[in-house]
């Protein structure tokens, strides 16, 4: 293990799904006394904390959980990046870690969710008694619905026909297959937020949300939390043999945001900015998608994971379709993509995924994953997406 | 129709409802054009987001497209009428948003790569006595 390298030495989730009797900060608390459990370590031991919760971004989640959890004075960064807001604080210890600021840092993200409905577009306006135009389009009543839509599953279900589109073969029939996979990944899956395997035709024949995603293509709003403990190869190697055992090295961290795209101001553009982020993370590792023994990609919606399997350049460009449809993507399948059960079936708290899907990924490196075990995994991908955008890739590697 | 009808129905006070909508002298969109790159922004922006320069000249933008992706939303926002067909539409090469109108709002009359033209129509009388004038695609058939 080189000195100037990252690992992951301790993370956890915890189950993610509706959890009434817990706060925001209980759920960060289990979270991160799992992840520090886990590396055999304590909060005396961190050199920072990175704290991630969308929905109350502005009550200082860090600070919460330092009274919670070990008030050191160590710096707290509150972060928030839209649906990257976990992969965002991870990369934030990271980057303390990889400056050497200090060599042990803590990464949490936590969010409030059950019961939540549309997150975006969710609220309609009034129009106002007399027309005067108002905001940066000089709108004279609310755009919304009038003007396209601000709805999540609305704005990736156009993502995902844009592809079809660009490549035919997208079909309502073809999504929910997709959707197929990853509810049926779920069952393996004690901590997801829905474990029930679903057909086809009860996928497309639930409630329409926006077409084509029905309701189960959409991800689940739930609670949930999940926190990692990042240390520096120098550090890791003055630790015990176990702890230097079951450490997963960081072989790419990435965060990227959308470069300017001719239609970005329409549709917002999920694709450049996460291809971009791909291509510097197989760079950084040294690897490439064929290496990957599998995939956790941020399938927020059944036709977001479509248009990511090409994205993350695992098929061929414009290949996404013939690639699902070859079976690969399923858990016995050449490159298993959200063998948790996804955003669709393990749940979406919002600023917890993009570290419980790096969770998942080392369960399996570390083979801790029981009967859902990707056998003799050694090389993962993690990847988020946020809406605005902001995209975190992250390359994860067995301890050799 | 006697003078005294017309005045009493006059055709009443307009006003779009996005500034970059135009109603004169026949409805169409204005974009805001970067005179460097000529990237093409519908709302206004302090400086072009793909090349920096701070100059920008108002374009007319083809009032005929290709519908290039949509969705049909059945679940939005209290107050917001579903279903509705919201498009992303190629304009001879400037992406436009707008909901596809005139034709229903289901997957067997909708079909990607469809030709579209801009429509308009009210969308609301305030207070005041003005028309607000919305637009968007329907069908060019
Ligand atoms: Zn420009």
């Amino acid at each position: 293990m080189a000195s100037d390298d990252i690992w992951i030495l301790g993370i956890t989730m915890t189950k993610f799904g509706k959890h009434p009797e817990k706060d925001t900060v209980d759920l960060a608390a289990e979270a991160a006394m799992g992840a520090l459990a886990d590396a055999d370590v304590n909060m005396g031991d961190m050199g920072v904390l990175a704290a991630g919760n969308l929905m109350s971004a502005a009550a200082g989640i860090g600070q919460q959980l330092q009274k919670q959890i070990g008030q050191t004075g160590i710096p707290v960064y509150n972060v928030a990046n839209a649906c990257a807001t976990g992969a965002t604080a991870l990369r934030t210890a990271i980057m303390a870690v990889k400056a050497g600021e200090c060599d042990m840092g803590l990464a949490v993200g936590v969010e409030k969710l059950a019961g939540a409905g549309l997150l975006a577009g969710g609220s309609k306006k009034d129009d106002a008694d007399t027309w005067s135009p108002r905001g940066r389009f000089g709108a004279v009543a609310p755009l919304d619905g009038r003007v396209g839509t601000d709805t999540m599953p609305g704005v990736f279900a156009q993502i995902g026909m844009e592809y079809g589109h660009r490549y035919g073969g997208a079909t309502f029939d073809l999504f929910a297959r997709i959707s197929e996979k990853n509810h049926a990944h779920s069952t393996l899956n004690p901590l997801a937020a829905y474990t029930k395997k679903m057909s086809v035709d009860e996928i497309m024949g639930d409630l329409m949300i926006a077409y084509p995603n029905t309701r189960p293509m959409c991800s689940a709003n739930c609670d949930g939390a999940a926190a990692a403990v990042v240390v520096s190869g120098e550090r890791l190697a003055t630790l015990s043999g176990e702890q230097r055992r079951r450490a997963v090295k960081v072989s790419a961290s990435v965060l990227t945001t959308d470069p300017w795209q001719e239609s970005c101001q329409v549709l917002p553009d999920v694709n450049t900015l996460t291809r971009n982020a791909a291509r510097q993370a197989y760079e950084q590792a040294g690897v490439g998608p064929e290496d990957l023994d599998l995939v956790e990609l941020h399938d927020c919606f059944a036709t977001a994971e479509l248009v990511h399997y090409d994205n993350l350049m695992l098929c061929p460009e414009g290949g996404a379709v013939d690639f699902f449809e070859s079976g690969a993507t399923w858990r016995d399948g050449s490159t298993p993509v959200n063998v948790s059960g996804g955003l669709e079936s393990k749940g979406h708290p919002i600023a917890a995924t993009g570290i419980a899907n790096i969770w998942e990924i080392c369960h399996h490196l570390r083979g801790e994953a029981g009967d859902r075990q990707i056998e003799g995994a050694k090389v993962g991908l993690a990847h988020v997406i946020g809406l605005g955008s902001a995209c975190g890739v992250h390359i994860l590697e067995k301890a050799a | 129709m006697s003078d005294y009808e017309i005045m009493a129905s006059p055709i009443p006070p307009q006003i779009p409802l996005v500034e970059y909508l135009a109603l004169e002298p026949e409805p169409h969109l204005v974009a805001h054009e970067c005179t460097a790159c000529g990237a093409r922004f519908f709302d206004r922006r302090n400086a072009c987001a793909a090349c920096f320069a701070a100059e920008f000249r108002d374009v007319d933008v083809a009032t005929t497209g290709e519908l290039r992706s949509f969705t049909i939303v059945s679940f939005a926002a209290p107050g917001v009428p579903v279903p509705f067909v919201a498009a992303l539409v190629d304009c001879d090469g400037t992406s436009v948003r707008g909901n596809l109108v005139n034709t229903e709002p289901d997957p067997d009359h909708v079909t990607l790569g469809m030709k579209v033209k801009l429509a308009t129509f009210p969308i609301g009388t305030d207070s005041a006595g003005t028309e607000a004038i919305g637009y968007g695609f329907e069908p060019a058939a």
